[in-house]
């Protein structure tokens, strides 16, 4: 690995990808999707509350009707001020997550000044762009990207497809198999001014009900100790909730089913 | 037919290091020190955009002084290799000593086979683990590599900074004292410098998995305070 130097009409500038594009990376390009068994990932959501932005995944991973792993991780901080998410192919979204962590920190460095928020979520849909042939060999990944945007001061959520398409949402998205569980139950709970505490609740209980009704997506593990992660975005950077404070989430909604056998009984949290 | 004239390689040599150091000598000069939680890097800098100290990888920071574009330039490199290499192999594989050896072939490399030298004096500072220690690498010009184990100076007047630095001097000092020390040997007996002359920053645990952390003016004139 030799120092690279470039000359002014040569250079990659302050994009990783066209640095390591430059220096030969290996793509997984020609592999057939029905040779490999690979592992799904599953729920995840991000919505708005007072403060910022919070984002929440399972952590159950699947392969065919089996259970690859139970302490996958979906949630990860993109950079100081952003998170992202996972859904669809593990190793495929783990990887993208990878490439994209050092892209920002990488113009970051070389710039000296962070990506804007738009500047981030546009280059993560170039990547999940630049992945279309994979995913059409069915090694998609979908990810969620959700950040605290500065110079708006305000939480800003961005929803992709699989071919690149990215949108903004207003209030709070989902995606992987569960979304659809998980959205309906924040779509009657969400409020425009939800404290941390009301919204970190509305997380925990709409992945609770994403694993009530989707086999692929995880419940809180009680006997391992294995709750989902939840972590916040605000004006302060990432954070991750603490293990702990999420298992007392948990320990509310489940004392309530209990009590109501399986049902909410009446109430949104 | 002309003749082409002939020159000693040792003439060769010297000319070309007496351009390099006249280039080098005609910026400030910068400091970087070991203390209590890591390096503290300090230089003489009006410029609040043109940065002379900057952050290569979780551990590690660059500083050049001389001619502006050619240290950034080799900045860049600096932060383009270390950010392959953590990608490729893992984040704790990079290193500042592999990053100082390149530094030194390329500049050794500009200085023997091209035109004109860099005027530029390099460091790469790299905050130690449990596995490696702090190192401070200073690279000259001409390819010269040299680690130093307490403090480094770079820039054409080093040589006096370097005494009276030597006798400030203290294992183990806290961020104020070295800080205060350095600024006074930049300064010299007839200055003294304030924090919108200066540009700082220190590699330091406790901020999480990056390390590097400027010290802005505000924060630099707290520190300057009696």
């Amino acid at each position: 690995m030799g120092l690279p130097l470039f000359d002014a009409t040569d250079d990659p500038g302050p994009s990783f990808l066209s640095l390591i594009e430059r220096e030969g990376a290996p793509t997984g390009n020609g592999l057939a999707a029905a040779e490999v068994t690979q592992a799904h990932a599953t729920t995840v959501l991000a919505l708005r509350f007072a403060d910022g932005v919070l984002m929440a995944g399972d952590r159950r991973a699947t392969s065919g009707v089996s259970i690859a792993h139970r302490s996958m991780e979906k949630v990860f901080p993109a950079d100081r001020h952003s998170a992202v998410a996972i859904a669809g192919s593990a190793g495929m979204a783990v990887e993208m997550v990878r490439l994209f962590q050092v892209q920002l920190e990488h113009y970051e460095k070389v710039e000296g000044a962070a990506l804007s928020l738009e500047g981030k979520a546009n280059q993560l849909a170039q990547m999940v762009r630049a992945h279309l042939p994979m995913a059409m060999q069915g090694f998609t990944v979908v990810p969620l990207f959700c950040g605290f945007d500065q110079t708006r001061q305000t939480g800003r959520i961005f929803d992709y497809d699989a071919a690149g398409g990215h949108y903004e949402e207003f209030d709070f998205q989902t995606t992987g198999s569960g979304g659809r569980d998980a959205r309906q139950t924040i779509k009657l709970g969400y409020r425009d001014d939800l404290t941390r505490q009301e919204a970190l609740e509305l997380a925990a209980l709409a992945l609770y009900e994403a694993a009530e009704a989707d086999a692929a997506t995880g419940g809180p593990d009680l006997v391992r100790g294995i709750y989902p992660i939840i972590a916040t975005v605000t004006a302060d950077g990432y954070e991750r909730v603490d293990d702990q404070e999420v298992a007392a989430l948990y320990e509310t909604v489940i004392e309530r089913r209990r009590e109501r056998r399986g049902d909410a009984g009446g109430t949104l949290r | 037919m002309s003749m082409p004239y002939y020159v000693a390689p040792e003439q060769v040599m010297k000319d070309r290091a007496e351009y390099a150091q006249k280039g080098i000598a005609r910026g400030r000069s910068l400091v970087a020190s070991l203390y209590a939680e890591g390096v503290v890097l300090v230089a003489e800098n009006p410029s609040r955009t043109l940065h002379k100290i900057s952050e290569i990888y979780d551990r590690i920071a660059f500083a050049g002084v001389g001619k502006y574009n050619e240290y950034d330039q080799l900045r860049v490199a600096g932060i383009r290799h270390a950010d392959s290499k953590g990608f490729a192999y893992s984040r704790e594989d990079v290193d500042a000593r592999s990053l100082a050896n390149l530094y030194a072939q390329h500049l050794g490399n500009v200085f023997t086979h091209e035109m004109k030298p860099l005027e530029v004096e390099i460091l790469v500072a790299e905050l130690g683990t449990t596995v490696r220690p702090t190192q401070l690498f200073h690279i000259a010009y001409e390819g010269t590599i040299t680690d130093e184990d307490r403090f480094a100076v770079l820039g054409g007047d080093a040589e006096p900074i370097r005494e009276q630095l030597a006798e400030a001097y203290v294992d183990g000092w806290d961020l104020v004292a070295a800080t205060r020390a350095i600024v006074a040997s930049l300064a010299g007996p007839e200055r003294t410098l304030g924090p919108d002359e200066l540009e700082a920053a220190v590699l330091a645990d406790g901020n999480g998995r990056r390390t590097f952390r400027r010290i802005e003016p505000d924060e630099l004139a707290a520190l300057l305070a009696d």
